[in-house]
């Protein structure tokens, strides 16, 4: 199973192992990382589940859809990097995924 | 201030879960006003995902959060609940004893309510405006720093500067910029999701160089004494740059809070209202609590789990309303009864 880190805003991670077809908001909430609300429970209408995406998995990780990018403008800190991690699905070739959670989330 | 209002039941909250406690309640003659902070019902049905589709209400392979709170409205109708909106409960006074439970509600707007149910029904919680990330904000608000606008007044002659890229955002910039010294639309990207007349009438007057569009984020606010001067934009290329600024109107979408039910002697557990899974009332009798706020071994935080919550919580409710009578269980199938209070005969 691909393996995904969550870096927390105090610097600390957490590597879990996510099953294929899941979403990075889900693994999260599973296994009971912080910093990762998903008010909305993965619908993407919140922006709650706000993460910032490595640098070295941006392109592979790929760009927000018009409708992720609206509820974007709720989150906070908007980055370049920033994604609703309920919209990021687990693939085969995002083993290794890192991504950042921010200090706040709502 | 305004006469209490006499009724049956007060339902905080007018999502899924109370809307269907009026139908489950009126079926049994009981009475109810329902308060919202939102100014529709629905709760996060209408809020968060109007369009999105629901696939587990039972009898509806497919309905959206709109299309569900509409069927319902049209379900309750019969029983003509009064709705309050705009408003959120923030005092809970217990007047009546545990055999005769009797409270004192009392709403934002100063409307107090003397009813001998109250029925928990808040979801997550009230709907409040979020914040913008900047240090200090605090000291701004309410004197230059507001979350909606309610007196167009205090912003006249004023730099005014707007946050957001939705229609909260491009209605009030289209609306004060007549009357503001100078009104600035901050946005982080160059793209609205307003309606698209809103876009382009706001596009047209920055083309007029009638108001300023920058591109960016807040990154800090100057001023004394809850007057503010001026706020600092970064651009997204990390460039700063201050733009006068005595109001700010930052629209950053809303979030739930508890908000005053955490004050009102209820047992909390993670911010949720513990309940019997019998009567679904909390540790204050004649307070019951229905929908995602409860908590019990098991819950799921289900529409459908909402609606069975109700229905169970209201034949609770009739003892307390109505001490005296008996209650028969009936059908809306077969009871010529409950079919003249819908209505249908």
């Amino acid at each position: 199973m691909p393996k995904i880190t969550y870096r927390d805003s105090f610097g600390e991670s957490r590597t879990i192992e996510a099953e294929l077809g899941t979403t990075v908001m889900e693994n999260a909430i599973r296994n009971a990382v912080p910093e990762i609300t998903a008010e909305c429970g993965g619908g993407c209408a919140c922006a709650t589940c706000h993460v910032y995406v490595d640098e070295a998995w941006l392109d592979l990780v790929g760009k927000p859809s018009d409708q992720e990018e609206d509820m974007l403008d709720f989150a906070y800190k908007v980055q370049p990097n920033s994604r609703l991690s309920c919209q990021i699905k687990v693939t085969a070739e995002l083993d290794g995924l890192v991504v950042t959670t921010p200090e706040r989330q709502g | 201030m305004s006469e209490s209002i006499k009724t049956d039941v007060v339902i905080v909250g007018a999502g899924p879960a109370g809307l269907f406690a009026v139908f489950e309640l009126g079926l049994l003659d009981i009475k109810c006003h329902l308060i919202d902070i939102l100014p529709k019902p629905g709760g996060q049905c209408a809020e968060l995902y109007p369009e999105k589709p629901i696939y587990d209400i039972p009898g509806h392979p497919l309905v959206t959060g709109q299309g569900l709170v509409d069927q319902l409205l049209r379900q309750i109708e019969p029983f003509q609940p009064t709705f309050h909106y705009g408003e959120m409960v923030e005092a809970l006074e217990v007047l009546g004893t545990a055999e005769a439970p009797l409270f004192r509600v009392r709403a934002s707007g100063g409307q107090s309510f003397e009813c001998k149910v109250v029925i928990v029904a808040a979801g997550g919680g009230s709907f409040q405006p979020k914040k913008p990330p900047i240090d200090g904000i605090e000291v701004f608000e309410d004197k230059s720093v507001f979350y909606a606008v309610r007196k167009m007044e205090d912003f006249r002659g004023k730099n005014v500067v707007i946050v957001g890229g939705g229609d909260s955002a491009l209605d009030w910039t289209l609306n004060l910029a007549p009357i503001a010294k100078r009104l600035t639309l901050i946005h982080r990207r160059d793209d609205f999701r307003g309606a698209p007349h809103s876009v382009k009438a706001m596009r047209e007057l920055v083309a007029g160089n009638q108001i300023d569009l920058h591109i960016g984020q807040i990154s800090a606010l100057a001023g004394e004494a809850g007057e503010l001067s001026a706020a600092t934009l970064k651009a997204s290329d990390g460039s700063a740059r201050e733009i006068a600024c005595e109001r700010l109107i930052p629209f950053f979408g809303l979030t739930m809070k508890l908000g005053p039910i955490g004050d009102w002697g209820l047992n909390l557990h993670e911010n949720l209202v513990p309940v019997d899974t019998e009567k679904f009332e909390t540790n204050i009798p004649g307070i019951f609590a229905i929908g995602d706020i409860n908590t019990y071994p098991g819950k799921l935080k289900l529409i459908l789990c909402g609606f069975h919550e109700g229905a169970l919580a209201a034949q609770k409710a009739h003892r307390y309303v109505y001490p005296d009578k008996r209650l028969t269980f009936q059908y809306t199938t077969s009871s010529s009864n409950l079919q003249k209070k819908l209505g249908v005969n």
